[in-house]
C-alpha cells in the first residue's frame, strides 16, 4: 500500500487536512465520544469502524457541524475551526453524505443538490433552469446512465439517490468528505460504483472519512482505520498492517492487535 | 389540480340544475367570488403551513381579533384623522397579526410546542381578545373608503379596469408558458409537447375571459351609462386582493429560497437541517405570514360587513384547511399548491352558497361540507399510497 504523504514509519511530513484532537461529546450521562483523536490527510481514505453505539456517527457529526462538541479541538489544514452549524462545515470545505442520504423526497435532484446553497438570478430569485443544467452535468459525470434529474428523488433508485448525494459534495468542491454508510442500502453493482467513486476522489486529493459496517468495503478502499468502542478510541492502524480478524478483535474486544513482525512480512 | 377543476365544474353544473338556473347567474357568481375571497386568502397561507408539516387552528379567531382591532382603531381615530384613519387601522391590524404570528412561531420553533397545541390555544385566546378590544360590542359603521375593500357597487373595478386586468392575466399566461418553453429549450432536449402548452393557454384564457365577462355583466344599479342602462360591476376588490395574494405566494413558493425551504422542510425536516437551513427561523416566518394573511382576510370581512364584531370568522380556519386539502395539499407535508387552495376554497364556498340557494339549513350544510372534507382527504390517502408504490 502506498502512502504518498507519509514516511515509512507512517508519521506525516505535511500538515494533515483534518485533525480531531481530544474530542468529547456526551448526551446526558452517556459519553458518546470520549477523548478521541485522529487525523485525515489529503488523498487518504480513513475508515471509521465500531459497533452500533461506538460513537462513529457522533464523531463525524461533530466534524459536520451537526452537534456542538463538549471539548476538543478541530483543525482544518492546521488551523483550529469552530463548527457550530452544518453551514460552518460547508464553508470549511467539509461535505457529508449521510446514511439516510438526507434528501428531500418531494424535490428533484437539482433542488436537492443545491439545497441550502441555491443558485440565484440577479434578482435574487431561484435560477431553477441553471441549477437543473449544472446538476445534470455533474450527475452525468458520476453516473452517465442517470438522466431523470427532473423527477422528485422519491422516484429514484438507491444508487441514483446516492449519486445525487455524492454530486452535491463534488459540486461544492469538497476537500474533506464524510461518508456515513454510503453502501448500506445499495445492491452489488451500485456498491461497486460508489467504491470506484471513492477511489477516484482519493486520486483527486480529497480526504475521505468512511463510516462503515462492511469490513469488505473498508479493506477495499481505505488506507487507514480508526476503531472506536463505547465512545473511546481503540486504535488507529494502516489497513496493510492488519487482517480482517485483527480488526474484528479491535471492534469486539477493544484490543489493539499485538505488534506483528511487520518487517518480517512486508507487503509485496 | 386538473381533477379538482373538473370537480368544481361538475358541482357548478349540478347546483345550476338543482337551483333551476339561479346558481350560474352573474349576481350569484359575483357574490360567490366575494364570499370566497376571505377564506381563499387564508387557504393560500395554509398551504405553506401544511406543506411544512404544521397546522394553524387559530386563523379564524385571529381574523376576529384583528378585524375588531382594525374597526376599533378606525372608529377611534375617525375624527382626528378622517382621511387616513382607515389606512392607519389596517397598518395596526397587520402589525398585530404579524406580532401574533411571531408569538405562535416562536413557541413552535424555539420552544418545541407542537403547532396543533399552540394554535389551539390561540383559537381560544384570540377570540377572547377580540371580545376584550371593544367589550363585546359590534363596531360600526366603518369608513366609506375602507368599505370598498369588501366589494359591492363602490368596491368593484368597473368594466374597463376589469377587462384590462383580464387582458393582463391573459398576456401573463401566454408569456409565462412561452418563457418556460424557452428556458427549457436552453438546457434540455425533452420539451413539453406544444399542443399541451397550447391547451393550457387557451383554457386559461377562456377561464379569465369568461370570469371577466360574467363580472361585468352584473349590473351596478347605482350608476348608469350614457344610454341610461346600468353599467357593469366588474371584478370585486376582494377578488383583486386575492389575486395579489395568489401571485405573491406563488412567486414565494416557486421562485424564492423561502418557498424552496418550506417544501424541503416538509419533504424531510432532517435533510433541511443538515443542508444548513435555519429551519427554526423558517417556521417563525411561516407563522408571521399566516398572521398577516389572517389580517388581510379580516379586512375583507369587516369591510364587507361594514362592522367589526368578535363573532366573525367562525370556522374560517377549518374552511381554509379544508380548501387547502381539497386543493391537493398533503397533510403529510411536502406537497401543495397555492392555486389549488383557491380552487379548493371555491369548491367549499360553492357548495355552501348553492345549498343556501336551495334553502338547506345551516346544520345540514355543515354535515355535507364535513363529508366533502373526508372525501377529499380520502383522495389524498389513495393518491399518497399510489405514489409510495
Amino acid at each position: 500500500m502506498i502512502t504518498p504523504l507519509g514516511t515509512p514509519q507512517g508519521t506525516p511530513l505535511v500538515t494533515p487536512l483534518v485533525e480531531l484532537i481530544g474530542m468529547h461529546k456526551h448526551f446526558g450521562a452517556v459519553r458518546a465520544v470520549d477523548d478521541v483523536s485522529c487525523e485525515l490527510h489529503a488523498g487518504e481514505v480513513v475508515g471509521l469502524l465500531g459497533h452500533n453505539g461506538a460513537g462513529k456517527t457522533t464523531l463525524v457529526k461533530l466534524l459536520a457541524g451537526v452537534y456542538p462538541d463538549d471539548g476538543g479541538t478541530i483543525k482544518v489544514r492546521g488551523r483550529a475551526v469552530k463548527l457550530a452549524s452544518p453551514r460552518d462545515a460547508q464553508l470549511a470545505g467539509i461535505e457529508t453524505i449521510y446514511q439516510h442520504l438526507a434528501l428531500a423526497d418531494n424535490i428533484d435532484a437539482a433542488g436537492n443538490l443545491f439545497l441550502g446553497r441555491e443558485l440565484r438570478t440577479r434578482w435574487g430569485t431561484l435560477d431553477t433552469h441553471r441549477m437543473a443544467h449544472e446538476a445534470g452535468k455533474i450527475i452525468r459525470r458520476i453516473n452517465p446512465s442517470f438522466t431523470q434529474t427532473h423527477l422528485p428523488v422519491r422516484a429514484l433508485s438507491g444508487g441514483q439517490r446516492q449519486t445525487v448525494a455524492i454530486a452535491r459534495a463534488l459540486y461544492f468542491d469538497a476537500k474533506i468528505l464524510i461518508m456515513d454508510e454510503p453502501t448500506a442500502a445499495l445492491g452489488p453493482g451500485e456498491t461497486r460504483m460508489v467504491k470506484d467513486i471513492i477511489l477516484g476522489l482519493r486520486q483527486e486529493g480529497i480526504g475521505i472519512f468512511l463510516v462503515s459496517h462492511e469490513l469488505r468495503d473498508v479493506f477495499d478502499v481505505c488506507d487507514r482505520l480508526v476503531v472506536l468502542k463505547n465512545g473511546k478510541l481503540v486504535g488507529t492502524t494502516k489497513v496493510s498492517d492488519v487482517t480482517e480478524d485483527d480488526v474484528l478483535g479491535m471492534i469486539i474486544l477493544g484490543k489493539t492487535p499485538p505488534p506483528r513482525a511487520k518487517t518480517a512480512a512486508p507487503p509485496a | 389540480m386538473v381533477s379538482m377543476v373538473l370537480a368544481l365544474i361538475a358541482i357548478w353544473v349540478a347546483l345550476e340544475l338543482a337551483t333551476h338556473g339561479i346558481f350560474l347567474t352573474p349576481r350569484n357568481l359575483y357574490n360567490l367570488s366575494i364570499q370566497t375571497s376571505a377564506i381563499a386568502v387564508i387557504s393560500c397561507g395554509m398551504v405553506f403551513v401544511i406543506v411544512a408539516r404544521q397546522i394553524d387552528l387559530s386563523a379564524g379567531s385571529l381574523l376576529a381579533f384583528t378585524g375588531v382591532l382594525t374597526a376599533f382603531v378606525q372608529v377611534r381615530w375617525s375624527e382626528a384623522a378622517p382621511d387616513a384613519s382607515w389606512l392607519l387601522s389596517i397598518a395596526v391590524g397587520l402589525g398585530a397579526g404579524a406580532a401574533v404570528g411571531l408569538f405562535q412561531g416562536w413557541w413552535v420553533a424555539y420552544r418545541g410546542i407542537p403547532a396543533l397545541v399552540v394554535t389551539l390555544a390561540g383559537f381560544l385566546m384570540y377570540r377572547g381578545a377580540a371580545f376584550l378590544v371593544a367589550d363585546g360590542q359590534t363596531i360600526a359603521p366603518l369608513d366609506e373608503t375602507y368599505q370598498r375593500l369588501g366589494g359591492g357597487a363602490a368596491g368593484s373595478l368597473g368594466v374597463v379596469a376589469s377587462w384590462a386586468l383580464g387582458a393582463l392575466g391573459c398576456s401573463w399566461l401566454g408569456w409565462h408558458v412561452w418563457h418556460t418553453r424557452r428556458e427549457r429549450a436552453r438546457y434540455t432536449e425533452d420539451q413539453v409537447p406544444a399542443w399541451i402548452d397550447a391547451i393550457k393557454v387557451v383554457a386559461g384564457a377562456l377561464a379569465i375571459v369568461g370570469f371577466v365577462a360574467v363580472m361585468v355583466s352584473y349590473p351596478d344599479r347605482t350608476r348608469q351609462g350614457a344610454d341610461g342602462e346600468p353599467i357593469g360591476m366588474g371584478i370585486g376588490i376582494p377578488v383583486v386582493i386575492l389575486i395579489l395574494v395568489v401571485v405573491v405566494l406563488s412567486f414565494l413558493a416557486h421562485r424564492t429560497r423561502f418557498g424552496r425551504y418550506v417544501f424541503a422542510y416538509g419533504g424531510n425536516p432532517e435533510s433541511a437541517v443538515l443542508a444548513g437551513i435555519n429551519t427554526r427561523f423558517l417556521l417563525v416566518k411561516i407563522f408571521v405570514m399566516m398572521g398577516i394573511l389572517s389580517t388581510i382576510a379580516a379586512v375583507i370581512t369587516t369591510a364587507r360587513l361594514n362592522a367589526g364584531a368578535n363573532s366573525i370568522g367562525q370556522y374560517a380556519e377549518l374552511y381554509a384547511i379544508s380548501g387547502a386539502v381539497i386543493g391537493g395539499t398533503s397533510l403529510a407535508g411536502g406537497v401543495g399548491s397555492v392555486p389549488g387552495a383557491v380552487v379548493g376554497a371555491l369548491i367549499i364556498q360553492s357548495l355552501d352558497n348553492g345549498m343556501v340557494l336551495l334553502d338547506v339549513s345551516s346544520a345540514k350544510r355543515q354535515i355535507l361540507i364535513g363529508l366533502v372534507l373526508i372525501a377529499a382527504v380520502w383522495f389524498d390517502v389513495v393518491y399518497t399510497k399510489r405514489q409510495a408504490r
